[in-house]
């Protein structure tokens, strides 16, 4: 009885938590969406979707994410191997490749507004190098392809390290002995790589890949920093329908599409990689 | 054996070497990449305003402590960071508290309900959950828990909450079941068995989720203004009064938010580095 009953006290003060600070708003959200004065109504879709920045918006969401999350996998699977392999100042680039960790997306903004911006660095080096005359306005709101690679820069260097130090402990897990095995066996570095850390490193893939995923679905604050309002993604345009717009429904529509992407892409990644019980380590 | 034994040592020696003087050179690229942004966020910061809006800038600072001090002097600076170490430290503990017992049964029990738990928890993170705080602030007023830090701490916590579940869920879950059988052959209680088998080895990956915690609530700006008007969090007041203010106020609170940071990254550095040295055993 005792062994039946304890998963379920494990789970229950976190299950409560949920319930109340996310279920019971989250209704509420869901409800202000599909209601406008206490009436059933789908309008706050229709307004949402009507308006001329929403094909842009989610063009722009989308892209970041597709963009920047593979860079950051592929960059966090090279910080991890690096780490591992490392034999003197493990420690020290550990601690290094994890700092962005601790930065906010605001002050990483505000990092890369010191690069980016007109008086700022880039244009510095550029002039310094003859390749410019005068400073370049890299975040003006015609330059919309620069600010998209500022946005993207900054959120690949803010937002590695999380997949990083999953990774990194992922591939602690891995027992060395398959390791020694393989290099017994004459295997490269990088056959050592495909064949036995990926595969093994796969629950730490799943949990890395899905939160992130997710979070490049939130981007706000990095872009609130470099672009403003020239750069509309959807976390943003839900701001602006909130507090500048004053709609709260159209605001909590605007919020149920990003929950409905953010859902689907988590089902997909659960289903493509997911890992059977007994092929866990 | 023979297909390595045949090679020439001399040239085995070489390669090595020369993978040796690769890895070197990656882990001084990437922290060169890490690195560099914050340096010059700090060389704008130390300063004198004059220096930040001209061009072309100077790559070392002149340490100048206009910036900073004109940061500093602005009224409320030192409490708000007061709010944010208090917010995020309740953060820490009430995320760790009920998150680590639900990951721990999630990764050792099969029991009726589990999808739909680890559902609820992948919901919570496919949501914009800052968005949240509208419906909150609400029934915050009416329960009393407006504008304190605990009202906040527990809208961070359902931020960070998943992120402690999933994280401690593959972490437990790659730690073998059979040592605690083991254990409990040998006479252990299922508490004794978790506390002396279990816990010292899944700490390291405890403080790392903890880790997480804190920085989630930090960095978290959204939630933060909405929720605070007098105990306003340093995100919130620099949201606040950094919006249309002049380039050196922005780059003293960026530094001002980055700098804690890297403090705070610094302390759990051993934790990180902790969690690489599983592998050891």
């Amino acid at each position: 009885m005792h062994g039946k009953a304890l998963p379920y006290l494990l789970l229950m003060p976190a299950t409560l938590f949920l319930c109340i600070f996310f279920l019971y708003p989250f209704a509420l959200v869901a409800f202000e969406a599909v209601t406008r004065d206490g009436a059933f109504t789908l309008d706050n879709f229709r307004t949402m979707a009507g308006s001329w920045k929403f094909p842009a918006t989610v063009r722009n969401t989308l892209l970041l994410a597709a963009i920047v999350v593979p860079i950051q996998l592929a960059m966090a699977l090279l910080m991890a191997s690096v780490v591992a392999r490392l034999e003197t100042g493990r420690s020290a680039a550990l601690y290094v490749f994890a700092i962005p960790l601790g930065i906010s997306d605001l002050a990483a903004g505000l990092i890369w507004l010191a690069i980016f911006d007109q008086s700022g660095f880039l244009n510095t080096l550029l002039s310094s190098l003859g390749v410019v005359d005068t400073p370049i306005m890299f975040l003006g709101y015609q330059s919309k392809l620069t600010i998209f690679i500022a946005v993207a820069l900054a959120e690949i260097w803010r937002a590695t390290a999380i997949m990083m130090v999953i990774l990194v402990a992922g591939m602690g897990l891995i027992p060395k002995e398959y390791y020694e095995a393989a290099e017994v066996f004459g295997a490269s570095p990088w056959q050592r790589f495909v064949r036995i850390t990926l595969p093994l490193l796969r629950p730490s893939l799943q949990t890395a890949i899905i939160l992130r995923v997710i979070l490049a679905f939130e981007v706000f604050a990095v872009v609130a920093a470099l672009g403003g309002t020239n750069l509309p993604v959807l976390m943003g345009e839900t701001y602006n329908w909130q507090f500048t717009l004053q709609d709260r429904n159209v605001a909590a529509a605007s919020a149920l599409l990003i929950l409905a992407i953010s859902i689907g892409f988590t089902l997909f990644f659960l289903r493509v990689l997911r890992v059977p019980k007994e092929a866990r380590i | 054996m023979s297909a390595i034994a045949e090679v020439p040592a001399t040239a085995t020696a070489d390669a090595r070497k020369a993978g040796d003087w690769l890895l070197i050179a990656t882990a001084m690229l990437l922290c060169v990449w890490v690195l560099l942004p914050i340096y010059l966020l700090l060389v704008n910061a130390l300063s004198a305003p004059g220096e930040v809006t001209a061009f072309p800038k100077r790559f070392f600072p002149s340490f100048d402590f206009g910036s900073l001090s004109f940061f500093i002097e602005f009224a409320g600076v030192a409490r708000a960071l007061w709010n944010s170490v208090l917010v995020a430290t309740l953060t820490m503990i009430l995320s760790i508290g009920f998150g680590a017992p639900a990951g721990y049964a999630l990764s050792r029990f099969a029991f009726p309900g589990k999808e739909a738990f680890r559902f609820l928890v992948l919901m919570t993170r496919a949501f914009p959950l800052p968005l949240l705080a509208l419906p909150l602030a609400v029934m915050f007023i009416r329960t009393g828990l407006d504008d304190t830090a605990i009202g906040l701490a527990l809208v961070h916590t359902t931020l960070a909450l998943p992120f402690a579940v999933l994280i401690t869920f593959s972490l437990f879950s790659g730690i073998p079941v059979e040592l605690e059988e083991a254990a409990w052959t040998l006479g252990c209680t299922r508490l004794q068995a978790f506390r002396k088998v279990i816990l010292p080895l899944a700490l390291p990956g405890i403080a790392a989720s903890a880790v997480f915690a804190f920085t989630i609530s930090w960095n978290e700006v959204f939630a933060a203004a909405v929720l605070t008007i007098e105990n306003r969090t340093l995100t919130a007041f620099l949201l606040q009064s950094v919006g249309e203010s002049p380039l050196y106020l922005k780059f003293a609170g960026g530094a001002a938010l980055v700098v804690p940071a890297l403090i705070f990254i610094f302390a759990v550095r051993k934790y990180l580095f902790a969690m690489w040295g599983i592998a050891n055993r």
